[in-house]
């Protein structure tokens, strides 16, 4: 069983390192989207560090959108999902596989370059450790979210704007803490609440979500 | 042994056949004969659990194969029409890809081996992008070659795409399984020959035309 999870996960590792230009597609809309901010709304620094986390987030929310209908689509175009369904290891697990593979390509690079990002709102670096555990927690959340939409509306046409339909107001929680959780440290409050709800609502999608995308992934098979 | 009573499959809203009993044992051979669109692929994939029908069960060694299910699935391999080769992995990745989702440990050595023994020497490490459709075919087939152990195949269109010599052997790969007391169920529009004490035949949608 576990030779299964690592080889699904070095498989799809393996696949996104041969197709590194999704990779960056993403990686360069958060930066790009990000970046659209400071030039919009003009260079006043006390504007700026209010509106940061806000804006970070819902860059990486947004960016984390982006690589989500990729996620089961081509699985499913070529028969391996058939092969997953009728697999020895339980699907729950394969897809915990293949989220966490998704995340580790698209969330986790994010999470990694959010700091240089936050730079270009004048936040101050002694927040930026609070930023990157923030979106570290509610990245994997998003991803887990984002991958029932993804199983839901497989094989649609027209899918990838149903699948921000259904998942954007799923965000909305995390986008609330997440974001929530930067500005209560830049104004001096305690954040161990917001990092533990954070968390709890990480577990609570690690649970639901397998299994959630597992039911979704037998339905779209019949 | 693999059996089931009174299958009925609805797609649409056409029933594609009702009242359907299957039934195979050990060391036997199971062909699924009928035009296009009669519902052979379908029934290949409620016996194999991808699709539920829409009455009657399949049971394998007498229990539900929706009870079973990782354990039942353990035991089989479907081949369906579906390639499920990854254009960007190679030969030998997507061979053994597919046979750790089986829950088969497969050597980079076995797998190596197991392609060239379908004529793909020289393949191994080449991106499946670049094979040809009948070498494409004969990645998915090798993974019959590392299932040797496992006693139901149910393969959809085997011999699709590829040319006389590689049917004959297929056909051999087939006939040796069966002898090893294994069960095969099978779907093809080409004349098959292979070897089984047992040889039985369904024949889909005649009555309904």
């Amino acid at each position: 069983m576990q030779g299964a999870i690592w080889s699904i996960m070095h498989r799809d590792l393996l696949l996104a390192m041969r197709r590194r230009a999704d990779v960056f597609t993403v990686l360069i809309f958060f930066v790009i989207v990000a970046s659209l901010f400071p030039l919009g709304v003009g260079a006043d620094p006390v504007l700026l560090r209010t509106i940061a986390p806000g804006v970070i987030w819902v860059s990486a929310l947004l960016a984390s959108m982006l690589g989500l209908n990729r996620m089961f689509a081509s699985d499913h175009a070529d028969g391996t999902l058939e092969q997953m369904l009728l697999s020895a290891t339980p699907l729950g697990m394969i897809t915990a596989a293949k989220v966490l593979s998704h995340w580790l390509v698209t969330g986790l690079p994010l999470v990694l370059i959010a700091p240089l990002l936050a730079l270009q709102f004048d936040l101050s670096q002694q927040y930026f450790g609070v930023l990157t555990l923030s979106l570290l927690l509610g990245t994997p959340a998003l991803s887990l979210i984002g991958a029932i939409g993804a199983a839901l509306t497989l094989g649609l046409r027209g899918g990838g704007a149903l699948l921000s339909l259904l998942v954007l107001p799923l965000y909305i929680p995390v986008l609330i803490i997440g974001a929530g959780l930067v500005e209560a440290a830049s104004s001096g409050i305690d954040v161990t609440a917001y990092f533990l709800l954070l968390g709890a609502f990480l577990l609570v999608a690690a649970a639901f979500a397998t299994w959630a995308v597992a039911v979704s992934l037998r339905i779209s098979m019949e | 042994m693999l059996e089931a009573r009174g299958l009925e499959c609805v797609r649409g809203e056409r029933t594609l056949f009702s009242g359907l009993q299957v039934e195979v044992k050990p060391g036997e051979l199971l062909r699924i004969a009928g035009p296009n669109g009669s519902g052979k692929t379908s029934l290949l994939r409620i016996l194999c659990g991808l699709l539920a029908p829409a009455q009657g069960a399949v049971r394998w060694r007498g229990e539900n194969i929706h009870t079973l299910r990782e354990d039942f699935w353990r035991e089989m391999v479907y081949i369906g029409h579906a390639s499920a080769v990854k254009d960007d992995l190679t030969a030998a990745e997507n061979l053994m890809v597919a046979c750790s989702l089986q829950g088969t440990r497969v050597s980079w050595h076995s797998a190596g081996e197991a392609l060239r023994s379908l004529g793909l020497a020289g393949c191994e490490d080449l991106p499946a992008r670049v094979l040809s459709q009948g070498q494409r075919r004969r990645v998915v087939l090798a993974r019959l070659r590392l299932s040797e152990s496992l006693p139901l195949w149910i393969l959809d269109e085997p011999f699709t795409a590829l040319d006389v010599a590689a049917v004959e052997q297929m056909q051999e790969t087939l006939s040796r399984h069966i002898a090893r007391g294994a069960m095969v169920i099978y779907t093809t529009h080409q004349d098959a020959r292979i070897d089984a004490a047992v040889s039985r035949r369904i024949d889909l949608g005649r009555e309904d035309d």
